[in-house]
């Protein structure tokens, strides 16, 4: 497949990531490589120059286990998937300030990427951008039987960026997929510091009762609000500037066969593993003291957290909300019933037929606060759930940096110790062994100077991106915060706008009980 | 408890009070109404006391005894209904009257029941989006980005409409619950009324059946006799009464149902249109400033 060639070029720091997807693709044979860049190799990137390169990294990243998860899936087709899912090879992008765009003008002047150098001015470029791509999740279908069903989603995407083959396409996904995806892109960029969007939770109880099944209310509730959740977990995903050109999120959104993720089920290897990790971060978490020698960070943080502790409430009391309305739409329903009995047993014609149109009123408001409750529900609760969750995945971007500022630490005391022990060695008597073990003394001295230097620019790298995402983060919040509040009080307008209509209706039948 | 949340909290408190106010009034009035527009209750001295006397009436809630024979009775009453409804009327009118009381009865309980609950639902909705409000106004006092003024704005419209909620669930109360609520205990006086009637009829067949048993034993005939005059004369009385009240009550109910459903409707319309209006001020400004 053409996937393979989307892997950036492992050498050369100063390159760029692909500008023109379609370049690289080797179907096109007179593809119009004078127009690229020198760096980048020839289409056909081997493997072979990514594996050395790929073990070292593998080996250097300890608390990456996630590389060890992602190597499971590549069993099927090795080639491609060591090459997409291979994690820390991106890490090297980001240390180059990122002068990765996508610009569908094909054949531009590629030196306009090399003199964009703030993220500012990249970002106004792609606003000038047509940002155009919208991905629908629609038409769940039950697939299989028994206990080994799942329902299986199709994703449609449109769009006019010339980042995708084609403008309108459509995949078939189930919802381990989904989470595949997620944990692919959180293994190559949290640690980054790119604030990669949750994916919708797993329901254990939710998920039995559909392959059970049931096709009940609570069964179709429980797809349709996983189906909208997905909707809304792509098109965050691929609001993202970075994550939408990661070769991963295009073959999610592309290729019609994905491989299973089997690390994303609960009771896998990689399932306890994930959730040995998540303990020893709870630890670390306590333990690690950072000298913050910079407020901006403390303020940040600070904020999250007030923001989160509001909102977890604000959410509650919507939630609430929705529960009451539902209650009331069936309380509703079944005064209207009663008042319709009321009205057949009332002997005096007007009053009856009075009593009736009020029974056909109250069902249509029942159905009116139904709906008012799904609005409720999906534009309001579900975004600060939405919320609620992208922040965790904010404070974890954070607690990233605190452990790569201890790393940094770390080496630099080792550093530290290795020089004394140099420094002791001067003074032995030992002269057979001390030549010896000078020598080793010093390589040891010289890999640590690189490693402290290394952690000291991963270090400023991931504080760096953490601004920027920051940034991109709070604008973004605005931005969805104000288009679906408008989007709701609309709803309770029309819902209102109902009422009226409704009680006019009203209004002159029971005027006409003489 | 801040300054703010206190003046809040007794704003809501005050509002309750004078919902609950309003509700217990209408029903005294109702009450008193129907006594005066009685022919014969209108009379009463009791009545006329009550309405003139300026200074306290003294009066002494039922002691324990008087509930205990209350209840007694009660028992009574409806073991001997439950006999006396067997007996079928003669009289097409209160045959039909009796079926539709006993049904209408029950479907007004119902009615009752469900109304109760139907508003219930629609405080607690009213509540949260009292909670809603106030956590809106934290977030917007909080933030310190454009959304602030934006949460401020929203949270300011949500406490007015769910004023306006509170105050559709209080008049729903009161239009609707408390209508059916009043016509549930009437339709059991009605129904009360019916089993008097009955018993009288019962009493009344008795009488004769003891009549034509004394003259054929030729025994007490005259006791008998004066028996039956009374259960008879009695007989009448009641069904004419009973007639004239449940025509009445027919009368009386038609208008009530009338009077309270449309107020119902215009009170419904009234704040739906004042939602609607806020709803549409404040959606003017956000979008206006975004």
């Amino acid at each position: 497949m053409a996937d393979t060639v989307r892997d950036p070029p492992p050498d050369g720091t100063d390159f760029h990531e692909l500008e023109d997807g379609e370049e690289l693709f080797p179907e096109p044979a007179a593809a119009p490589e004078e127009s690229q860049p020198a760096s980048l190799p020839a289409e056909d990137i081997s493997t072979n120059s990514n594996g050395p390169k790929q073990d070292l990294l593998f080996d250097d990243d300890p608390e990456d286990l996630f590389a060890e998860a992602t190597e499971e899936v590549s069993l099927d087709s090795p080639e491609r998937d060591v090459l997409l899912s291979d994690g820390p090879s991106p890490a090297i992008t980001p240390i180059t300030p990122p002068t990765s765009v996508i610009t569908p003008r094909i054949g531009h002047a590629h030196d306009d990427m090399f003199t964009h150098s703030s993220f500012d001015e990249i970002e106004e470029e792609e606003g000038g951008d047509s940002f155009d791509i919208h991905i629908s999740v629609s038409d769940p279908e039950k697939v299989g039987d028994g206990m080994n069903a799942y329902m299986a989603y199709k994703v449609s995407t449109k769009t006019s960026m010339l980042l995708f083959k084609q403008k309108d396409f459509s995949v078939k996904r189930r919802f381990s997929d989904f989470l595949g995806l997620h944990s692919k892109l959180a293994s190559k960029y949290l640690h980054v510091g790119y604030i990669v969007p949750p994916a919708p939770e797993k329901s254990i109880v939710g998920m039995t009762k559909v392959k059970v099944g049931k096709e009940d209310q609570s069964s179709n509730e429980f797809v349709e609000k996983r189906r909208s959740a997905l909707e809304r977990y792509l098109m965050r995903t691929v609001k993202h500037p970075i994550l939408l050109k990661d070769p991963d999120v295009l073959q999610f959104l592309e290729s019609s066969e994905l491989p299973r993720a089997v690390s994303t089920q609960a009771l896998s290897s990689a399932g306890l593993l994930r959730m040995v990790n998540k303990a020893a971060d709870a630890v670390n978490k306590m333990t690690i003291k950072m000298n913050e020698s910079d407020a901006w960070f403390e303020e940040k943080q600070q904020h999250f957290e007030n923001l989160d502790v509001q909102l977890r409430k604000l959410h509650a009391s919507v939630e609430s909300l929705v529960c009451h309305r539902k209650e009331l739409s069936v309380n509703t329903a079944q005064f209207a019933k009663s008042a319709a009995m009321l009205g057949n047993s009332e002997d005096h014609t007007a009053l009856s037929r009075a009593l009736s149109q009020l029974a056909e009123v109250e069902e249509k408001i029942d159905q009116l606060h139904q709906d008012q409750a799904n609005g409720d529900f999906y534009l309001f609760s579900e975004l600060l759930g939405d919320y609620v969750r992208l922040l965790t995945a904010v404070k974890g971007v954070f607690e990233h940096r605190m452990k790569t500022w201890q790393k940094w630490q770390d080496s630099q005391m080792l550093l530290q110790k290795k020089r004394e022990a140099e420094a002791k060695l001067q003074f032995t008597n030992k002269p057979d062994k001390l030549q010896q073990a000078k020598d080793e003394i010093k390589e040891e001295i010289e890999e640590l100077e690189g490693k402290v230097q290394q952690g000291e620019r991963d270090f400023e790298q991931i504080s760096k991106t953490i601004r920027k995402e920051v940034s991109r983060f709070e604008k973004e919040r605005v931005r969805d915060f104000k288009m679906i509040i408008v989007k709701y009080l609309e709803s309770l307008v029309l819902t209102q706008q109902q009422l009226i209509k409704y009680w006019e209706a009203f209004l002159p039948e029971a005027k006409a009980i003489s | 408890m801040t300054k703010e949340e206190f003046t809040k909290m007794k704003q809501e408190l005050e509002a309750e009070y004078l919902a609950i106010f309003k509700k217990t009034v209408a029903m005294h009035e109702v009450f008193l109404c129907r006594v005066a527009a009685h022919p014969v209750l209108r009379k009463d001295l009791n009545f006329h006391v009550f309405l003139e006397y300026n200074q306290d009436l003294s009066v002494r809630g039922k002691n324990k005894k008087e509930k205990l024979e209350d209840f007694f009775k009660n028992v009574v009453k409806s073991a001997d209904g439950v006999l006396v409804a067997g007996v079928k009327d003669v009289d097409d009118f209160f045959e039909h009257e009796k079926t539709f009381l006993l049904e209408y009865h029950n479907r007004v309980k119902d009615a009752s029941a469900k109304s109760d609950r139907m508003i219930r639902s629609h405080k607690n909705a009213a509540d949260d989006i009292n909670r809603i409000a106030s956590s809106l106004y934290t977030l917007g006092t909080q933030d310190s980005t454009d959304l602030c003024k934006f949460f401020l704005k929203v949270s300011e419209l949500f406490e007015k409409t769910r004023k306006i909620e509170a105050r559709v669930a209080a008049d729903e109360d009161l239009k609707l619950a408390d209508l059916l609520k009043y016509y549930l205990r009437e339709s059991q006086a009605a129904k009360d009324l019916l089993y008097r009637r009955s018993r009288a009829l019962v009493d009344y067949e008795n009488a004769n059946k003891a009549l034509d048993k004394a003259r054929a034993k030729n025994r007490d005939v005259l006791q008998a006799e004066t028996s039956q005059q009374l259960c008879c004369h009695k007989f009448e009385k009641i069904s004419e009464s009973a007639k004239q009240e449940l025509i009445d009550f027919k009368t009386r109910r038609v208008a009530a149902f009338r009077k309270n459903l449309v107020e119902l409707a215009e009170l419904e319309l009234k704040h739906a249109k004042g939602n609607l209006q806020l709803l549409q001020s404040c959606l003017g400004v956000l979008k206006g400033n975004t």
